[in-house]
């Protein structure tokens, strides 16, 4: 493997206590050591006013031009409702078996869907998010196991279906990954 | 996932076409990319997908037009349209035109993956059918012709090369050797499988109730067509026709006949509208169509237009080393269609079976096992249950050399044309065996 850490750089404001569990179980999952860094990107650049979401695609590209390197998986949190041309939103998206991915809060929230906030599920589902994306970057592909972290979730609820960790199949793929 | 899906994306915008393929490459999805319908239609020249996603409005070539193409190389994909300005006329227009599903860009990542999810669950239910399909071909097949003998064996493996191609096959034997069986496992071992095999036998039906039963008729073409009525050529459609008793047809027939094998096109009785079907003809005689041929009462060219390959099934006498399977396989047969428990048969009734000469051949051992079976104890067929007496005797041999040279052939099939063993079970001496065999021009299976 020839990344010996993974990099999480927030952009914009996030908690440094939702920070820390969040880093403590990607490095519980992928057995890499995890750092913090704060990332700037004029997000301004990505905002399409036709559609008020931020391109997902050119967002990645741009972390990655501008933030990733060879050493390091390197995972962007954004709190920004995210896009692709082809899709209405993603929850985050990620270079398969590349070096950088994304991840945005933003769709992850209760209150986005007139139910009460709830935090703790908040920081479940974007802890769930964060480690799916990081496995596409790893090389793990959507996995059929529904308790896997690493199955597909099209809409909110689909993510607390699944646990916060890879099944023993794609732990198996994730050790022989590149 | 049984097998892994296959999705081609045709979409002249790369972002559209690089965002499906991550989505599509992260589910496991083989995914393949075409920046317009040119591109997309050769890339399906060499390659199979099972899912194609095509733009509506692409330079050149629209996503309409692409859809019709593919659909005409391969009416099985399934093709789904999306695009950016969706009208009803255009959703209206791609699904007439064969689409799966008409979609508006973007699309909500959920009804995105319920989409390739329900294609997914159509192709697998498609290739389940296939496979069923063939099993239940293949158990027909295996199940209907039984015969160990080189004879049968021979008559099989040309089954298996002829199945593959289109040629015309005339397939001679005598009554009851189960030359309908054959065409059956011709259809039923070729491309054609899926589509009919419609049978028509010539000898049971009149001129002009056969020109109507082959080519259909309009309303009002004779008195009491109240409607129209397709042809057996029209709906063996893709398939295959079979002609049993080919041999009977009238000259009239046969000109007609002729002209339909060639060009492939025909008009109903009473109609005027020329018909085009696309079928492979199968025909079965009993009788000798070249020496027919010679007479004059066969026309030539429809024998040579007819008999490409010609398969002969041989006469059960000729092969009396099949009895004790053919027996075994129609006892099993009529025991559970009778829901009896299986039985077994005498030796010495097997025996005889094997002496008789069977001129009705299989159809009549196929009838006396039956009978025995309705008649019999339930547990064992014995001698008396088998109507062997009074046909022991070859109905048409009727003079003392047919009967002999009848008996000799039985007794060279038995022994594998052994000259010694056969001579020894003949109570004659080689010599004279062999002479006897020159006498009656006798052949081995092998010879002919």
């Amino acid at each position: 493997m020839n990344q010996q850490q993974i990099t999480l750089i927030s952009f914009g404001y996030f908690r440094k206590d939702i920070l820390e569990v969040i880093a403590d179980a990607v490095k519980h999952q992928f057995l890499l050591p995890v750092i913090f860094r704060e990332g700037h990107l004029d997000l301004s650049e990505f905002y399409d006013p036709a559609r008020r979401q931020y391109n997902g695609n050119r967002m990645l590209k741009q972390v990655d031009a501008e933030f990733a390197s060879d050493a390091s998986k390197t995972l962007g949190l954004f709190s920004v409702d995210l896009f692709i041309p082809i899709l209405t939103y993603i929850f985050g998206q990620a270079a398969l078996n590349g070096r950088t991915g994304i991840a945005s809060l933003y769709r992850l929230s209760n209150g986005r869907y007139g139910i009460e906030p709830d935090d703790k599920l908040l920081l479940e589902r974007f802890t769930k998010e964060v480690i799916h994306e990081l496995g596409h970057t790893f090389g793990l592909m959507h996995c059929i196991i529904p308790s896997c972290v690493m199955r597909s979730s099209t809409y909110v609820e689909d993510i607390d279906q699944k646990e916060q960790h890879l099944c023993l199949r794609c732990r198996e793929e994730y050790k022989i990954s590149p | 996932m049984t097998k892994q899906i296959s999705i081609l994306i045709v979409d002249d915008e790369e972002s559209v076409r690089d965002s499906l393929y991550s989505w599509f490459i992260e589910d496991r999805y083989r995914v393949e990319c075409a920046e317009n319908a040119k591109t997309a239609l050769s890339m399906l020249e060499s390659d199979t997908f099972d899912i194609i996603l095509a733009d509506l409005k692409m330079p050149g070539m629209d996503g309409l037009e692409m859809l019709r193409r593919i659909k005409a190389i391969r009416k099985e994909s399934i093709v789904i349209v999306m695009t950016a300005f969706a009208t009803v006329d255009t959703a209206v227009q791609a699904l007439k035109d064969g689409a799966f599903d008409y979609v508006t860009k973007p699309f909500d990542p959920d009804d995105l993956s319920h989409l390739i999810r329900n294609a997914a669950k159509l192709i697998t239910l498609a290739d389940e059918n296939e496979v069923l399909k063939e099993k239940v071909v293949m158990l027909e097949n295996v199940e209907d012709l039984v015969g160990n003998s080189e004879a049968m064996q021979k008559v099989l493996r040309q089954v298996e090369s002829v199945a593959q191609s289109n040629s015309s096959v005339i397939i001679t034997g005598e009554s009851g050797t189960g030359k309908e069986l054959i065409a059956k496992a011709i259809h039923s071992n070729s491309p054609r499988k899926f589509f009919p095999l419609v049978s028509v036998h010539c000898g049971a039906l009149t001129e002009s109730l056969l020109e109507s039963e082959l080519f259909g008729h309009e309303k009002g073409a004779f008195t009491g067509a109240m409607y129209h009525r397709k042809g057996r050529f029209e709906m063996a459609d893709s398939g295959t026709i079979f002609l049993d008793e080919i041999a009977t047809i009238s000259t009239k027939m046969q000109i007609e006949l002729l002209r339909v094998l060639e060009t492939k096109k025909f008009i109903r009785v009473g109609g005027n509208k020329e018909i085009t079907s696309d079928f492979r003809v199968i025909c079965a005689t009993n009788k000798d169509l070249k020496s027919m041929v010679e007479k004059g009462t066969f026309r030539e060219d429809l024998f040579y237009r007819l008999n490409v390959v010609n398969i002969h099934i041989p006469p059960l006498r000729e092969r009396v080393g099949d009895i004790p399977l053919l027996v075994e396989y129609f006892i099993k047969k009529y025991c559970t269609s009778m829901n009896k428990p299986p039985i077994i048969i005498d030796p010495a009734a097997l025996r005889r079976l094997e002496e008789f000469s069977f001129p009705g051949n299989v159809r009549e051992l196929e009838n006396m096992v039956e009978r025995a079976i309705v008649i019999g104890n339930g547990k064992k067929i014995h001698l008396r249950d088998l109507p062997l007496e009074k046909s022991l005797i070859d109905s048409s041999a009727e003079s003392l050399d047919d009967h002999e040279k009848n008996h000799i052939f039985q007794i060279l099939t038995k022994y594998d044309w052994n000259i010694t063993r056969a001579a020894k079970a003949l109570q004659i001496d080689r010599v004279t065996l062999y002479n006897k065999i020159r006498k009656y021009e006798l052949k081995s299976a092998e010879e002919k």
